[in-house]
């Protein structure tokens, strides 16, 4: 980062699950005193809010002022698909970099429990006569018909098409990236399932997009996550007890993916993943074999395995190599999703990109309690919004 | 033969059925869609090119959950036309994974998508098996 160091100051996530009875304010509330209480201020130390949601009003800045304190600071209602949470985490510190807010609140809620599948955009409903709309001139519905857009789908052929440049790789091998993850949840009293699963049960649960199966899928949940964040010289202001807690934010990138030949046919989540990856790296200092931990956007089982090779994790080509390690296990050299990832924590599209960002930050303060990574000192959070987005933060202590 | 009209534009019908791309005059990046600019060089100019008919399966699925209406399980893909890629479904197929691989050898296929009320069908595409 240029001039001066941002640092999260307080952070906080509410349990991923169900939440009939609470509303996305409810949840982005909890989140927010909870991320005040954890860095010792009050609204009224904060000079800027942003807020997301993607499926709900996507509009839950002022309601949540309205619940929390009303103090007249700015607010920046922000959507990003899967990136909402880490979009408005930049938001508030790109506004402390320009010099307007020495300290800002990012939250991030997301109401997503029972929604079902989640397709793209294109069901149209067949009329009398045929009609060309769109785009493509289309007569009737291309979802399905034209390929598919639907989430499992797409993220399936991404690690299909891993295979078609490096290797085909199999359908076990995807799954039992998801056996550890969801190992992985059972020390996480905030994901949503906390189940171990074996790898028998995972490929006989119910097939969805081969690959992946149902526990190989993202979770859809509610949740909520907020941070505060701070410039560095107000942070020294601050009591000796929150300077100690503080968690520095050593990179924050994003990016969108430049023009590939077929990235308009199949997402493509690996160019923007490795370009951000190689400006964090560059922001930091730091190189991929630095990392402690990472939490990387296991929408699908099938993306985090073409991450690991994204995020330079493995040399090019080596994902699977990689994971048949064992590397990436939480006993493994380089943890990756010790939270259980979003396939068994959830993923409240808005609160992903905080709620990874707590994660590491509560290992990089050596409080995770029974799933605590020992020593953890620099992390790395990462999420992909499709369409195609990707953030990065590492954290460092 | 009723009147029929494509799934999309970029599929062209008569004898002799194939899918065609909106070329940028300056680069030669393909798109389907209808254009604005061309996404790689900014270009305004695009020409219309014809896409073989042949290709190789670049990556799929096979989708047992979709939006209402369409049947399960059906086959996802990514076809490589030369150097294009296309969106489609591999058709005419048992949709199980065993039956499709990466780097299979497919060509394009039409089918009858149904009829509207005045008899004309609507004429939709995929790649089956070569």
């Amino acid at each position: 980062m240029a001039s001066e160091n941002l640092y999260i100051l307080g952070i906080h996530m509410t349990k991923f699950g169900k939440y009939p009875n609470r509303d996305l304010i409810d949840l982005a509330a909890e989140a927010a005193q909870g991320a005040f209480k954890d860095g010792g201020v009050t609204m009224g130390d904060m000079n800027i809010l942003a807020a997301g949601n993607l499926r709900g009003t996507g509009r839950i800045g002022q309601p949540l002022q309205k619940q929390i304190g009303q103090t007249g600071i700015p607010v920046y209602n922000v959507t990003n698909a899967c990136a909402t949470g880490a979009t408005a985490m930049r938001v508030v510190m790109m506004a402390i970099k320009a010099g307007e807010a020495d300290m800002g609140l990012a939250v991030g809620s997301e109401k997503l429990a029972g929604v079902g599948l989640l397709t793209g955009a294109n069901v149209k409903a067949d009329g009398k006569t045929w009609t060309p709309e769109g785009r493509y001139d289309a007569v009737s519905a291309t979802d399905g018909r034209i390929g598919t857009e639907t989430m499992p789908g797409v993220f399936a052929q991404i690690g299909m098409e891993y295979g078609s440049r490096y290797g085909e790789v199999s359908f076990e091998t995807f799954a039992k990236i998801s056996e550890k993850n969801h190992y992985h949840s059972t020390l996480n009293p905030l994901a949503a399932y906390q189940k171990r699963m074996s790898l028998e049960e995972i490929m006989k649960d119910v097939m969805v997009a081969y690959p992946n199966t149902r526990p190989m899928c993202s979770a859809n949940s509610d949740g909520a996550a907020a941070t505060v964040i701070v410039s560095e010289k107000k942070l020294r202001t601050l009591s000796k007890a929150q300077q100690d807690r503080a968690v520095k934010i050593a990179a924050s990138i994003l990016t969108t993916d430049p023009w590939e030949d077929g990235c308009q046919v199949l997402a493509n989540v690996n160019t923007c993943t490795r370009e951000a990856a190689k400006q964090a790296y560059a922001q930091a200092g730091v190189g991929p074999k630095d990392l402690h931990l990472i939490e990387l956007h296991d929408c699908f089982a099938t993306a985090e395995l073409v991450h690991y090779d994204n995020l330079m994790l493995c040399d090019e080509g080596a994902a699977v190599e990689h994971f048949n390690s064992g590397a990436t296990w939480r006993e493994g050299r380089q943890p990756v999703n010790v939270s259980g990832g979003l396939e068994s924590k959830g993923h409240p599209i808005a609160a992903t990109g905080i709620a990874n960002v707590w994660e590491i930050a509560t290992h990089l303060r050596g409080e995770a309690g029974p799933r605590q990574i020992e020593g953890a000192k620099i992390g790395m959070t990462h999420v992909i919004g499709l369409g195609n987005t990707c953030a990065i933060h590492i954290l460092q202590k | 033969m009723p009147n029929q009209v494509p799934l999309v534009s970029y599929l062209v019908l008569g004898d002799d059925p194939h899918l065609i791309a909106h070329e940028c005059t300056n680069c030669k990046a393909r798109f389907f869609d209808r254009r604005n600019g061309c996404a790689k060089c900014f270009g305004t100019e695009f020409k219309d090119v014809s896409l073989p008919k042949e290709g190789k399966v670049r990556a799929f699925s096979v989708v047992h959950s979709a939006a209402p209406g369409i049947k399960v399980p059906f086959v996802a893909s990514v076809i490589e036309c030369g150097t294009t890629r296309v969106s489609a479904n591999i058709i005419n197929v048992d949709p199980k994974p065993e039956n499709v691989k990466l780097g299979m050898k497919v060509k394009l296929a039409t089918y009858v998508l149904g009829k509207d009320e005045a008899g004309t069908e609507a004429i939709g595409f995929g790649f089956e098996p070569a």
